[in-house]
Formats: C-alpha cells, sequence, structure tokens
C-alpha cells in the first residue's frame, strides 16, 4: 500500500531526515525493533528501515535515514503530502523488552533513531535507560532532544568535542560500566564497526549485549536469504530471526563484507540518478 | 480472428505438433518467451489428433479437473469461444497453466495416445486458447456457473498471493464470492511473479492478464499486507471473514551447509531470482533492484529452478554456465523441455560432484569451489541411485558466482505468529483431506502444505480448499 509523508523534517540537510508516515495497520502492531521495507517508486528496489517511533493514535510510523545511494537519495527528495510508493511491515522479531533495571542504549549516527523506539520501550517497561550517543560534531547528533524526554541520563560523545565528550562513545560506555555494576543489558545500533567496538568494550564487564544488524535484504519477509549472517558460527536470517542478536556471537567482519557486494552496481544506479537530477 | 471460424480445412496432423520456438543464439540475447505458442492451423490439427475417449484419463491426470476432451472438441471444431468457456470453468489461470504445468507427468501423462506414440499436446492447446482471449483483452471471460449463496455477505480472505490462493479466489468469486488476497510482497502472482522468468511466463503479457481478469470478477487484492505481521488469522476473523486460506508459499532457502557460503557471490536461487523477475534485474538500472552478474556462474542443483538461473545466466552476459550435480543427467528432476533449452542455449551439465568449499579473495569475493567426485550407488527411498563420494577425489573449479538451488523450507511468518496452527514434522502446515487445518475454518494449500511442489499442484489444492469453503459458507451449486 502507498504511505503518505505526514510530515518530513531534515535533520542534516541533504544528507538525514525524518518522515512520519501514514500507516495504521502497520502502527497498530508495530513493536520495538521491528523494521518496514519500502520502496520509492514503481522502478524501486526493496530496502529496509528500522522504525524509529510509532504513533498507535494517529496511526502513523517514523523512519530516519541517511542519504547512501539512490534510493534513499529519491526519499529524500520526496516532499510532505507525497506518498512512498510501497510500505510493507512491521517485520522482524520485536526487541526483548523486560523490567530488568539499568538498560544502556547506545545510538550512532541514523542508529540512534532507531535506538530511540527501543529505549522507549524499555523506558515504558519500567527500566532505567542510559542513551548514549555519538557523532562527528553537535550538528550531527540526531534524537537529542526526544531521548532526554524520558530518559534519566543522556551522555554524548563527539568527534570533534562540540558537545559532550571529545572521542567515541565506546569510550563513554566504558566510563559508564565501570561507574556502575548494575548494567543489566546494553543494546546498540549504528555503523557496524560502531556496534562491533561496542561488544568489544562491554566484554570485559560480562553485560549481556545487543545490535541490531543492517543486512542486505530483497523480501524482508523469510524467502531470499540474501541477510544471512554467522551468529556463533552458524547462519541465520535477520529478517526473521533478527534483526537483533547476542553482539558477541555476530561475525563482523563478514557482515561488513557482505554489505559490500552490490557496491559497484549501487554507485552505478546512484550515480545515474544524480547525473539525471543535475540535467534537469 | 473470430471465436468461431471454419476449420474444416485443417487436416488432422500425423503427429504431435511441435511448438515454435525462438533461435536459440538470438533468445539468450533477450528476455522474450522462448515457446512461441501455435497459430490457429496447428491447434486445429494437434486437437483432431484427438480420440474423444469415453472415460477420458487426461481429466483424471489434471489436479484442477479441467473437462479437457470438451475443451480440445470445441477447438477441433473451431469453436474457440466454447473450448475458452470450458477451460475457464474450473481453471481460472489457464495461459499460466499451458505454459508452466508438468503436463507430461499430468493430462498428458495419462493421454492414451502416449502409450504407444505420442500424447496429445493438451498444454499447448490450452496456451493457444488462452493467448487468443488474453490477444482479444478478453480473458475476463467466465466459465458460467450457476448457484446461489445461501449467505450472501460472507467474505473469504485469502493469505499469499500466489497460485494457491488464486485459484480459492477465481473458484469462490466465479461463484459471486466476496474474496480478499493478502499479498506480502508488492505485486501479486507469489511464484509466478518472483521465481519464474520472464522468458517463460511473460508479466506484462499473461500473469497481469489473467489476475486483471480476476479483478474484474470482484477478487480484492491487497498487495504488501504480510500474514501474521500486518495482519493475523485472528484479526480476520474479528473483521468478518467467514474462512481463510493459507497459501504463503516456500521460505528460507537450504544451503550446504559448507565452508565459503557466506562468501559475496554465493547466493540462494530466491535471491537470484528474485532480484532479476520481481525486482526487474534484468533491466537495471532502468530498474533500481541489482542482480549479481557472473563470468563463470555455477548453479547446484537439477531441478526446475536451478535451470531457471543458469538460462538466466546466460541471458544475463555470463561467458560459462554450469549446472553442478551430484547425480547425473538422467537422475535430474527438471522437466526434459526445460532440461533441454538449457542445454540448446550453451548450459553446460557437469555431473557427479558436489560442493566442498568455496574459496573468496582477499574482499571477500567468490573465485573458485573444490567439488567432491561422487559416484552412484543403491536406489534411494526416491528410487533415484544415490551419490555416494569417491573418497579422496576432489576438483576445482573457477567461479565467480554460485547460485544454491536446493530447494526451500516453509515460510515462518505467519506460523509463527499462530502457534496454534499445528504442523508437522517437516514444519509445514498440516491439514485434512478437505485441505482445512488445525483451526476450524482455516484452510491451506501449496508449498506451505506440501513444501516446494509445482504451480498447478498448488491450484489443485486451492480448487479442493475453495469447494469446502464454498460449502462451509452456504454456496449452493445449480
Amino acid at each position: 500500500m502507498p504511505s503518505k509523508i505526514v510530515k518530513k523534517k531534515e535533520l542534516i540537510p541533504g544528507r538525514t531526515s525524518l518522515m512520519v508516515l501514514e500507516a495504521p495497520q502497520i502502527a497498530a502492531t508495530a513493536k520495538p525493533g521491528n523494521f518496514v521495507i519500502l520502496r520509492v517508486s514503481e522502478q524501486g528496489e526493496r530496502f529496509p528501515l528500522t522504525i524509529a517511533d510509532v504513533d498507535k493514535k494517529a496511526g502513523t510510523v517514523s523512519i530516519v535515514f541517511l542519504v547512501m545511494g539512490k534510493s534513499t537519495a529519491v526519499l529524500n527528495n520526496m516532499k510532505e503530502g507525497e506518498s512512498i510508493f510501497d510500505l510493507c511491515g512491521p517485520l522482524g522479531k520485536a526487541t526483548h523488552i523486560e523490567k530488568v533495571g539499568t538498560v544502556v542504549c547506545v545510538g550512532g549516527g541514523t542508529g540512534i533513531a532507531a535506538m530511540h523506539h527501543i529505549a522507549k520501550g524499555h523506558h515504558e517497561a519500567g527500566n532505567h535507560v542510559v542513551a548514549v550517543i555519538g557523532a562527528r560534531s553537535k550538528d550531527l547528533l540526531l534524537f537529542c532532544d526526544e531521548l532526554q524526554s524520558f530518559c534519566p541520563e543522556v551522555l554524548i560523545a563527539t568527534d570533534d568535542g562540540t558537545v559532550g565528550h571529545k572521542g567515541l562513545v565506546t569510550e563513554v560506555l566504558e566510563n559508564r560500566l565501570r561507574e556502575d555494576k548494575n548494567v543489566k543489558e546494553v543494546v546498540a545500533i549504528g555503523p557496524v564497526p560502531m556496534m562491533s567496538a561496542v561488544v568489544n568494550t562491554v566484554k570485559p564487564f560480562g553485560v549481556k549485549t545487543t545490535v541490531s544488524l543492517n543486512s542486505m535484504m530483497v523480501d524482508g519477509i523469510g524467502m531470499c536469504g540474501a541477510c544471512r549472517v554467522s551468529i556463533g558460527g552458524e547462519t541465520k536470517f535477520t529478517c526473521v530471526d533478527g534483526p537483533e542478536f547476542d553482539g558477541n556471537l555476530v561475525d563482523f567482519d563478514e557482515l561488513r563484507q557482505r554489505l559490500a557486494s552490490l557496491k559497484a552496481e549501487e554507485k552505478v544506479s546512484y550515480d545515474n540518478y544524480c547525473r539525471c537530477q543535475n540535467n534537469e | 480472428m473470430s471465436n468461431i471460424v471454419n476449420v474444416s480445412s485443417i487436416e488432422k496432423a500425423k503427429g504431435r505438433v511441435e511448438m515454435r520456438c525462438q533461435d536459440h543464439a538470438a533468445r539468450i540475447k533477450n528476455y522474450e518467451e522462448v515457446a512461441l505458442g501455435y497459430s490457429l492451423e496447428e491447434a486445429v490439427s494437434e486437437a483432431k489428433r484427438c480420440l474423444k475417449c469415453k472415460k477420458p484419463l487426461c481429466v483424471s491426470g489434471c489436479p484442477v479437473e479441467v473437462p479437457i476432451p470438451q475443451f480440445v472438441g470445441a477447438l477441433a471444431e473451431g469453436n474457440l469461444e466454447e473450448a475458452f468457456r470450458v477451460i475457464k470453468s474450473t481453471n481460472s489461470l489457464p495461459a499460466i497453466c499451458g505454459r508452466v504445468c508438468p503436463q507430461e507427468h499430468q493430462c498428458e501423462g495419462s493421454c492414451i495416445l502416449g502409450k504407444k506414440g505420442e500424447a496429445v499436446a493438451i498444454g499447448r492447446m490450452e496456451r493457444f486458447v488462452a493467448d487468443h482471449f488474453i490477444a482479444l483483452d478478453a480473458c475476463n471471460q467466465m466459465g458460467e456457473i450457476t448457484c446461489r449463496l445461501t449467505q450472501p455477505d460472507a467474505k473469504v480472505a485469502c493469505i499469499g498471493g500466489g497460485p494457491a490462493s488464486i485459484t480459492v479466489a477465481g473458484y469462490l468469486a466465479a461463484r459471486g464470492v466476496k474474496v480478499t488476497v493478502f499479498e506480502a510482497l508488492h505485486e501479486m502472482g507469489g511464484v509466478l511473479v518472483y521465481g519464474i522468468p520472464e522468458f517463460r511466463l511473460p508479466k506484462q503479457g499473461v500473469v497481469h492478464k489473467e489476475l486483471a481478469a480476476l479483478g474484474e470478477l470482484g477478487v480484492e487484492f491487497k498487495t504488501n499486507w504480510v500474514g501474521g505481521k500486518t495482519i493475523g488469522i485472528k484479526d480476520l476473523f474479528d473483521q468478518g471473514y467467514k474462512a481463510i486460506f493459507v497459501g504463503v508459499g516456500a521460505g528460507l532457502p537450504i544451503f550446504f551447509n559448507v565452508p565459503g557460503e557466506n562468501l559475496n557471490g554465493v547466493l540462494s536461487a530466491n535471491e537470484y531470482l528474485t532480484r532479476i523477475n520481481l525486482g526487474r534485474g534484468y533491466d537495471f538500472p532502468n530498474f533500481d533492484t541489482p542482480a549479481y552478474k557472473g563470468r563463470n556462474v555455477t548453479v547446484y542443483g537439477a531441478g526446475n529452478v536451478a535451470m531457471d538461473a543458469a538460462r538466466w545466466a546466460l541471458r544475463m552476459g555470463a561467458e560459462s554456465v554450469r549446472i553442478v550435480y551430484r547425480r547425473t543427467k538422467a537422475e535430474m528432476p527438471a522437466r526434459r523441455e526445460e532440461l533441454e533449452h538449457a542445454e540448446e542455449e550453451g548450459v553446460i551439465l557437469t555431473e557427479l560432484v558436489a560442493p566442498l568449499e568455496f574459496h573468496g579473495d582477499e574482499n571477500g569475493n567468490l573465485k573458485g569451489v573444490t567439488l567432491q567426485v561422487m559416484e552412484l550407488g543403491e536406489p534411494d527411498a526416491s528410487g533415484r541411485r544415490s551419490p555416494k563420494a569417491v573418497e579422496g577425489k576432489t576438483q576445482y573449479l573457477e567461479t565467480d558466482l554460485a547460485v544454491i538451488a536446493l530447494g526451500t523450507r516453509a515460510n515462518r511468518v505467519l506460523l509463527e505468529e499462530t502457534p496454534e496452527l499445528k504442523l508437522n514434522k517437516r514444519g509445514y502446515i498440516e491439514v485434512d483431506e478437505n485441505n482445512e487445518t488445525s483451526i476450524p475454518g482455516v484452510y491451506a494449500g501449496g508449498d506451505i502444505v506440501t513444501g516446494a511442489a509445482t504451480v498447478i499442484l498448488a491450484m489443485g489444492a486451492g480448487r479442493t480448499a475453495a469447494k469446502k469453503i464454498a460449502e462451509r459458507i452456504g454456496v449452493v451449486e445449480g
């Protein structure tokens, strides 16, 4: 079904936007951790995005994306009131959420948006949620206000030190874990190197670490096997077994390699699109 | 061409009339249909071969019970309208079935003429008649069915938009029942769209036309609705649907579980074909979905899906394409016609080998495969001689694209969200002889019940279920 863009907000001009989409059927059943599959046009390809927020009353879901190729570039050029060609979901297994005490949610880049929905779920379940977020610079930091509205602690790291700790999220995370031995779970969503670094940082503390993987997908409904990942030496499928897995078991090197498998084609598609845009 | 033609001058064919095909050198340079279909003259002269048996075995060989001698008889007399009406009285997808049914194992496999000579070419004639009406933009004509609805408001939901569900929808809609089909992907048709290649089954020209005809009959199609996720079985009953048919089809692909299988360039046939067929990857970058291109392509398995993948690889510009199979050509499960077409086009059959390990370069891209040499031993449960490894004997083959076509498992998405649906040991839905599941009013059929099978078997299951659903919701025939 097509889905109307109710609201669009450019978070980082030309690069990252938030969209609120009219999707009552998806909003009714979506839970933290779920994703949607989109197609931007009749010629478009299917691609997954983790749901950043849900408003069940309004019947909307929010997505946040980084322009990485043609599909996201087309999406970013769409305006409020226009419709996304296809929206399908909610897909994947929802985050396992129960009241455990303190949970640290780590987000990097656009991953902060997806992390936000999960953090909210933990907050609503009665957990003490510590958000740890990072970006290159203050202007590139997403969802800070939203997280501050319900998280008792929001810890920030920027590469240039324009806000918060100057350095990496993993340094902030490590300090936080050292101060407080009662952290029950760490959840991390972001670029693959960040998630891999979070897992390594948490390992000495022996805390459960959950990561949400951004594998390549085609159908997203348990059919094609494009999204397969190695989890503890076993092949699993991100779309139906995930997208969340025990971070300690994930083969991040393989994931990084697989994400690059169609780089050349993705570049052709994006370059073509940019050329056409420039000619207009 | 009119729908009733004078065919008295057309003579009965001496043997089975061959169907013309695109030349094999030309056809691997395009995506157009390989088999070109009969002309009127060819179809009628073939129809005249039919013996019009008193007890036609061909009908019992057809999972959807097409009254074959009646339609062939009408065709032999040049009455195309009657031929089409007869076919459509039990089969809502004749142009599709005429192309993809394994007729040699079904209607034609039961034909008396086939015992001593060549069976009547029922599939080709079915295709001819259906195509005639598609060309006239009149494939929405249905067989007239007289029945009475004792519950005129009763509506039925089908989950999954493939051949099984479409058959249920067609059967019920022809009887005036309101049906909604919920498809998870963005396009209706299931395997007809994501699995079977354009060069065997044109999407725009055939699949969309036969589906549109059902739309005109009142079937409501909803795409991007994932059964169990966007909507569940209970939700559908709550919304007033009186019966539900589950035809969610195939699930995750089976892999070998050998080292290197997650390298870039090793993929399932499901992924390879879905990118090309559903995503129109053959027309990249006009369409956004990229397809994997290989120079030396290896395809593992030897069923129809393997043939489809191998033949696509040729059309996508591969220099060499090999079917890699652990038994020999004689045991290959693909239809003979598919195998012949593949070989004609240049697909190489590599027999008696099985992959031991896939090898990649420093970037994780596939570059070769080590194969275990096999030999045939004693016949197994399927009656085929089972392959055994020849100890210590291996081969190395260069390949930059490996497509694995070993079959699929059940699609778990709906099943995991519906724990009360009873499954068998293999993880497929358990049904009774009426295709009803452990949940009253919920029926199932197709690959989600049998495991990977054919379009027509799924349609047969759909027809069985549809008859029972019709009874259940008070459709009285006659």
